[in-house]
């Protein structure tokens, strides 16, 4: 099983990433107010003329 | 903005889901249809008269592909253009670019329909096609990333929407596995051999394979549902919060469930059951997901009564929750002892796909294309009421004959005389099934039937509308 030595460090270093990228985005403020973020979609379009 | 007219308010850039919506229908049509030939050959073998190009063998593989990277693919990039700069409030992001990603795709799906049926295969479920194509999905697939994320790199809206958070996790999570599982050695134009070799390859496959349906038919779907259900609805998700821990569960979990695949093969024992550990943690983030998306309606149930749009979302929703429950369960090796290789599989894929992914699928095309074409609904509201009735009763005589028909060949095969020989014989089994096959066809007939009256209410919306484009806000949204 010579694979799982390329799949399970693969998945570690991914899942290495995928915490940072949340880091990221938490210390980025993304998660600051939640509760606008998602009211915010509803009004995305312009009215109609 | 340029000087040219500092008075008129930006535009987004809609052709490229225009054309990526209008292909969705068509090659859902075409992708079921097949689905329903196939599924009869089943019930009768000799039905296309043993033309090879029409053998179950070469047209599975076109089903597959069809429905999932023409019907799905096509929807996810066209919803996935649509979300990314409504949230972002930007026009795409190299709009030639994003041209060309439809231009591209179309082309690998038109080479798909060409090549399978002569039958150049890879012989990977899910990961067919041939080498010279695998190319070109990779440089379309670049070119889509290059598309969306850009778009959010020059976003207005500092906060990403947790729908983008979904649709960039397939869109590199995809990318990673189409790398890895295509990897392979050409020996000519059309025909290469894997990288990988026995159970490494298997390994690989399915390492591959369910992470296809984690990203590709789960993910990507999902940045759906936490657009359109909220808009649809024109309320704020339930929790937004829950929404954003939806979304980290489930990335941080899905990768390593792939080996359920393989239980009681040649791979190890202790992968197998990491396999079905990480499986059974996946139904915590996926109903909490569906109940989240679900309760957005709480407090305006009424909504779903006369509004038919939302049925298909919100009943998209039920069918995610069942099928990420019976999923963990058929992970479990005691009950896959029974399950793996009957049509109890092929039952839980379709609870899956013509479920979850269908109706989320034609739910959130049912708001875009009107939209899209000027319009503030489509052409007729009734035919979406019938579809969604026809669709249900469809999904729901396919799965239900597929489980009767799967545990009854589990139970078949494993059968013991008291002298410890088989009850059954193989052919027996098979013999069985066939009312079952029947009763899938007829599932499946209903469902093509409601996708035909789909594609007529998108024509007949279209014919009416006009490519209207839409602006941005105009009052700035403060970030």
């Amino acid at each position: 099983m010579d694979i799982l030595f390329l799949l399970i460090p693969m998945s570690v270093v991914l899942a290495l990433a995928v915490l940072g990228v949340f880091a990221w985005a938490l210390h980025d403020g993304q998660f600051d107010d939640l509760q606008r973020e998602g009211e915010r979609i509803l009004s995305d379009e312009a009215p109609r003329a | 903005m340029t000087s040219s007219s500092p008075l008129a308010a930006p535009r987004y850039d809609d052709a490229p889901v225009r054309l990526f919506a209008l292909a969705s229908v068509l090659w859902g049509v075409v992708g079921m249809a097949v689905g329903a030939l196939i599924a009869a050959q089943l019930a009768w073998p000799d039905l296309t008269f043993g033309i090879p190009w029409l053998s179950y063998g070469r047209l599975r593989p076109l089903h597959t592909n069809a429905v999932i990277f023409a019907f799905g693919g096509c929807a996810l990039f066209a919803t996935s253009y649509h979300v990314v700069q409504r949230t972002c409030q930007v026009p795409l992001f190299l709009p030639a670019l994003a041209r060309f990603t439809f231009w591209g795709w179309q082309l690998v799906i038109l080479l798909a329909a060409l090549t399978l049926p002569m039958g150049y295969t890879t012989g990977k479920e899910y990961a067919e096609l041939e080498w010279p194509i695998d190319i070109l999905i990779t440089l379309v697939w670049v070119a889509y990333a290059v598309v969306f994320f850009g778009t959010i790199g020059v976003r207005k809206v500092r906060h990403i929407y947790v729908a983008n958070w979904f649709f960039g996790a397939f869109i590199l999570a995809v990318a990673l596995l189409h790398l890895v599982n295509s990897a392979e050695m050409p020996v000519s134009f059309w025909k290469s051999y894997s990288a990988y070799a026995g159970v490494q390859d298997a390994m690989v496959q399915w390492w591959y394979g369910h992470n296809a349906v984690g990203f590709f038919l789960t993910a990507g779907f999902l940045g759906m549902m936490y657009y359109y259900i909220p808009k649809q609805a024109e309320r704020p998700v339930y929790s937004y919060r829950l929404s954003i821990v939806h979304f980290w569960a489930l990335i941080f979990t899905y990768m390593w469930a792939g080996p359920h695949h393989l239980h009681y093969t040649a791979l190890p024992d202790w992968a197998q059951s990491v396999g079905m550990l990480f499986s059974l943690v996946l139904l915590a983030p996926s109903w909490g997901g569906m109940i989240n998306g679900v309760m957005t309606l709480s407090g305006a149930w009424h909504k779903l009564r006369d509004d038919p749009i939302l049925k298909f979302l919100i009943v998209a929703l039920s069918f995610y929750g069942m099928s990420t429950f019976e999923g963990p369960m058929m992970s479990i090796k005691t009950v896959n002892a029974l399950s793996h290789y009957t049509d109890w599989t092929v039952g839980h894929v379709h609870s899956g796909a013509l479920g979850w992914v269908g109706f989320i699928t034609m739910g959130s095309l049912y708001y875009l294309i009107p939209r899209m074409f000027g319009q503030v609904k489509m052409y007729s509201t009734k035919a979406i009421e019938l579809h969604f009735w026809i669709a249900t009763l469809g999904v729901v005589l396919y799965i239900a004959a597929m489980w009767i028909a799967g545990v009854m060949q589990g139970l078949m095969w494993r059968a013991l005389n008291p002298d410890g020989t088989l009850v059954y014989s193989f052919v027996e089994s098979v013999k069985a099934t066939y009312p079952f096959y029947v009763v899938r066809l007829t599932g499946g007939l209903l469902y093509l039937t409601g996708m035909l009256v789909m594609a007529w209410n998108v024509v007949m919306t279209v014919r009416n509308g006009r490519t209207a484009p839409s602006s941005l806000p105009t009052v700035p949204v403060a970030a």
